[in-house]
């Protein structure tokens, strides 16, 4: 733990180095997740409400899923991008360092520019947390951290995916994209507006209706208190993520490339 | 001691034509070509000593290397290092491993070369005193002084692989491989490197196992050479016997030339 | 002429040859359409009387942004051009900025074209197989589909005239990534990408609408579903045609002066 705050300091430091584009792809993140919530704005501001949702109940909705992504972009990074990791030989450099390799890899690669949209999340969470789209208790605030810590590990999750396809591959899985860009866009809104076929895609395949949506019920007082449990439930979700690595890393260590 | 037994290694090439269909044809048939790597190979290095591993480009030098650092496995055949096996025991190994890959840097390219030091030594969990002891001698040997304060990405090719080489020292390693550690350095910098190469060598006694491209290295540095083609080994003796393998009066360069036309590698 | 022509035919072939990458491409957009087209028939369903254009105009909108964004996306940025004037490099090509700026205009448009022009045809043929109201529909007259091949033509031009002017401005800036960041976010806020300008505030719209972003997607989508009706087309190519004046001879300027401030400074 205490190496891997000395890893995230280098890669802060790195980062600042370059002052000036640290700060604008910093604001780059920022303008693109406004857009998207001023979309929710507009919308709501038309319709007044949807699905019975109220404006500050779908901020709390969209900063859960932006909190959980910019933690995973952030963090998850080596898994992320890791194309560039087997592309500049670097996983031969982690394979003969005495640590784990998955250690390694959480290491090697961070986006500290994410943390920029975790501040925008932190705010929108400020704003709709006092604002009565909840009743608070202390279970309910519970859940609400939850959601986002086991939002990020279904996100991470996917990052492992993309990274022991790419043992075999060596190219960037594309269309995982739609699994991380399309939440991340379309997670303003609670997963069941789209229709029960996207709300069974994303509960039973790639289970994040079950850091959403479901929690969202019981927070609302709109669904019984045992859906509070369900993003514990979806860290199984990391079980078949974690052995697909652990095959790609087999793989590589038969053929080396 | 290195021991290497038997050691084949086969690649498996997946042949595939450009094109949809075709990408989608080899989902259901594969055409695999195999291509080996290693077949066969033996060969025992004791402590301490430097060990020359030449042979043309895709003769298999860098597929030894993987192996004996435990980044791949072989098919076949037993290796130990020290009485481990790499791929088995890799964490235990590689922490008496160093490993300078001349043309990739092991250093963080944005901060001081001091902070990747510092990283390193916790990555290997090396010991405080150890630490400064090392560090103090390679600071020495290598002329480091003020290149720890500045930022990889500032150094030149020759300084930088001087600090990729202590990097690879620092947890006091006592088998060193250097895969072509000179390439692109100038005269100065070459010089530099042998002489401490050399240094570390007398001093702690650390086996070196070195794969390169330039004969020189080979002259100044290496009382025993290995010379792979295809796979297999096909000499082993000091620079002297293939001097006189390959006929009078020629450089070990013009040597290794007519040596790998010979053997038709 | 010709010079231009084989340039922007050479740009059209080279991008051709990703074909991975735009069936990948294609896919993720399907999937983005079809979520865009479920959100909006969220709000249809429940409040219909409050809907500022047709559902079926809408999912219209909705499937041509898909087909057509290669053409319109402003972050389509062509990155030779900008490290060439960032480094330079650029005063060596020619002196004559009506040169230099042809060429910029026919790698653009040849590059824009080529990336859509394959994944057009396969998001188009299967947004037609979807039910009413949720597809793609036929335009709504011939005289509609006319104006609207006729507007989409100028829509690309308005985006590379926007996209030369940055390039142009770069010659007087030490990095061009923030006016590249500030308009891409712009364009989706007064374009017509987060939501189509119809569904936007009144104020805002009306200044979306006037601004040069609002030439974009905006007026040929809405032409071809008939939400902009006939009688009122005109009126909007029109300022299309403006703003593809206005963005050229701004451009164009800058550049001569930049162009010779450049040879000056780089000796």
């Amino acid at each position: 733990m205490k190496l891997y705050l000395k890893f995230l300091s280098i890669h802060l430091r790195s980062a600042m180095t370059y002052r000036a584009s640290f700060f604008l792809s910093c604001l780059g993140h920022l303008l693109i997740t406004t857009n998207v919530f001023l979309s929710v704005v507009f919308l709501l501001d038309r319709f007044g409400s949807l699905g019975g949702y109220t404006m500050p109940q779908l901020s709390l909705c969209y900063a859960v899923i932006l909190a959980a992504t910019s933690l995973a972009e952030c963090f998850g990074r080596g898994f992320d991008a890791f194309t560039r990791i087997l592309a500049q030989a670097q996983f031969d450099r982690i394979m003969v360092r005495p640590r784990s390799l998955f250690f390694q890899v959480l290491c090697q690669d961070m986006k500290p520019t994410m943390l920029a949209r975790l501040l925008q999340a932190v705010l929108m969470l400020a704003w709709a947390i006092p604002s009565g789209a909840v009743a608070w208790t202390p279970v309910k605030a519970l859940t609400l951290a939850l959601m986002i810590l086991c939002g990020a590990g279904i996100f991470f999750g996917l990052f492992l995916i993309n990274a022991a396809v790419c043992f075999f591959t060596l190219e960037h899985v594309e269309a995982l994209n739609i699994f991380l860009d399309g939440p991340r866009e379309y997670g303003k809104y609670p997963f069941g507006i789209y229709g029960r076929p996207v709300l069974l895609v994303l509960t039973f395949l790639v289970p994040l209706a079950l850091v959403q949506h479901w929690p969202l019920q019981y927070l609302f007082d709109r669904g019984p208190a045992w859906y509070g449990l369900l993003p514990v439930v979806s860290l199984v979700f990391l079980i078949p993520c974690t052995l697909l690595w652990q095959l790609g890393v087999r793989h590589y260590r038969s053929t080396g490339s | 001691m290195i021991e290497m037994k038997g050691i084949s290694k086969t690649y498996r090439v997946r042949r595939r034509e450009a094109g949809l269909g075709n990408a989608l044809k080899s989902l259901v048939s594969r055409d695999d070509t195999l291509v080996p790597a290693l077949q066969s190979m033996s060969f025992t290095v004791p402590d301490g000593q430097i060990l020359g591993y030449i042979g043309p480009n895709g003769a298999g030098k860098s597929t030894t290397i993987k192996i004996l650092s435990g980044i791949l496995r072989p098919d076949s055949g037993t290796c130990t290092v020290d009485g481990l096996t790499p791929w088995e025991d890799r964490k235990k190994h590689v922490a008496r491993l160093g490993v300078v890959f001349g043309q990739r840097s092991q250093l963080w390219w944005d901060v001081p070369v001091m902070e990747s030091f510092l990283l390193l030594r916790d990555i290997y969990r090396v010991g405080e005193r150890e630490f400064r002891e090392n560090l103090d001698r390679l600071t020495e040997l290598l002329d480091l002084g003020e290149l720890l304060r500045t930022p990889a990405r500032m150094l030149s090719l020759g300084q930088r692989m001087r600090c990729e080489i202590a990097a690879a020292l620092l947890h006091g390693p006592r088998v060193l491989f250097l895969d072509e550690p000179t390439i692109g350095l100038d005269a100065v910098s070459k010089l530099k490197v042998r002489s401490f190469i050399l240094e570390q060598n007398r001093l702690c006694g650390t086996t070196v196992l070195l794969t390169t491209h330039d004969m020189q290295d080979i002259d100044a540095l290496c009382s025993r050479v290995l010379l792979i083609g295809k796979g297999q080994l096909l000499l082993d003796g000091d620079t002297a016997r293939i001097r006189s393998m390959a006929g009078e009066n020629l450089s070990t360069e013009e040597s290794v030339a007519d040596l790998y036309r010979r053997f038709g590698i | 002429m010709r010079k231009y022509w084989s340039f922007f035919k050479m740009r059209l072939m080279a991008g051709l040859q990703y074909r991975a990458a735009a069936l990948a491409g294609m896919s993720t957009q399907l999937v983005w359409g079809v979520m865009e087209v479920l959100l909006y028939r969220a709000f249809w369903l429940e409040q219909p009387e409050r809907f500022p254009m047709g559902m079926e105009a809408l999912a219209s909108y909705i499937w041509l942004q898909q087909a057509f964004l290669s053409l319109f996306a402003l972050w389509n940025w062509e990155f030779n051009i900008l490290e060439s004037v960032k480094t330079g490099a650029v005063s060596y090509e020619l002196l004559r900025p009506a040169g230099i700026y042809g060429m910029w205009m026919a790698q653009s448009v040849g590059n824009r074209l080529s990336r859509a022009a394959l994944r057009m045809v396969p998001l188009i043929a299967v947004s037609l197989l979807i039910p009413a109201p949720y597809g793609l529909r036929p335009p709504a007259s011939p005289a509609a589909f006319g104006l609207f091949l006729l507007s989409a033509a100028l829509m690309v031009l308005v985006v590379c005239a926007y996209s030369l002017l940055v390039y142009a401005l770069t010659f007087y800036l030490t990095d061009p990534n923030g006016i590249m960041v500030l308009s891409v976010a712009l364009a989706d806020l007064l374009g017509g990408a987060i939501v189509p300008l119809p569904f936007l505030p009144e104020g805002l719209r009306r200044i979306a609408a006037l601004s040069p972003f609002g030439s974009m997607q905006n007026v040929p989508l809405r032409i071809f579903s008939g939400d902009i009706p006939l009688s009122e087309a005109p009126a909007a190519m029109g300022l299309q045609g403006f703003w593809i004046a206005a963005l050229l001879s701004a451009g164009y300027l800058l550049t001569k002066t930049g162009l010779r401030r450049a040879v000056i400074l780089g000796g």
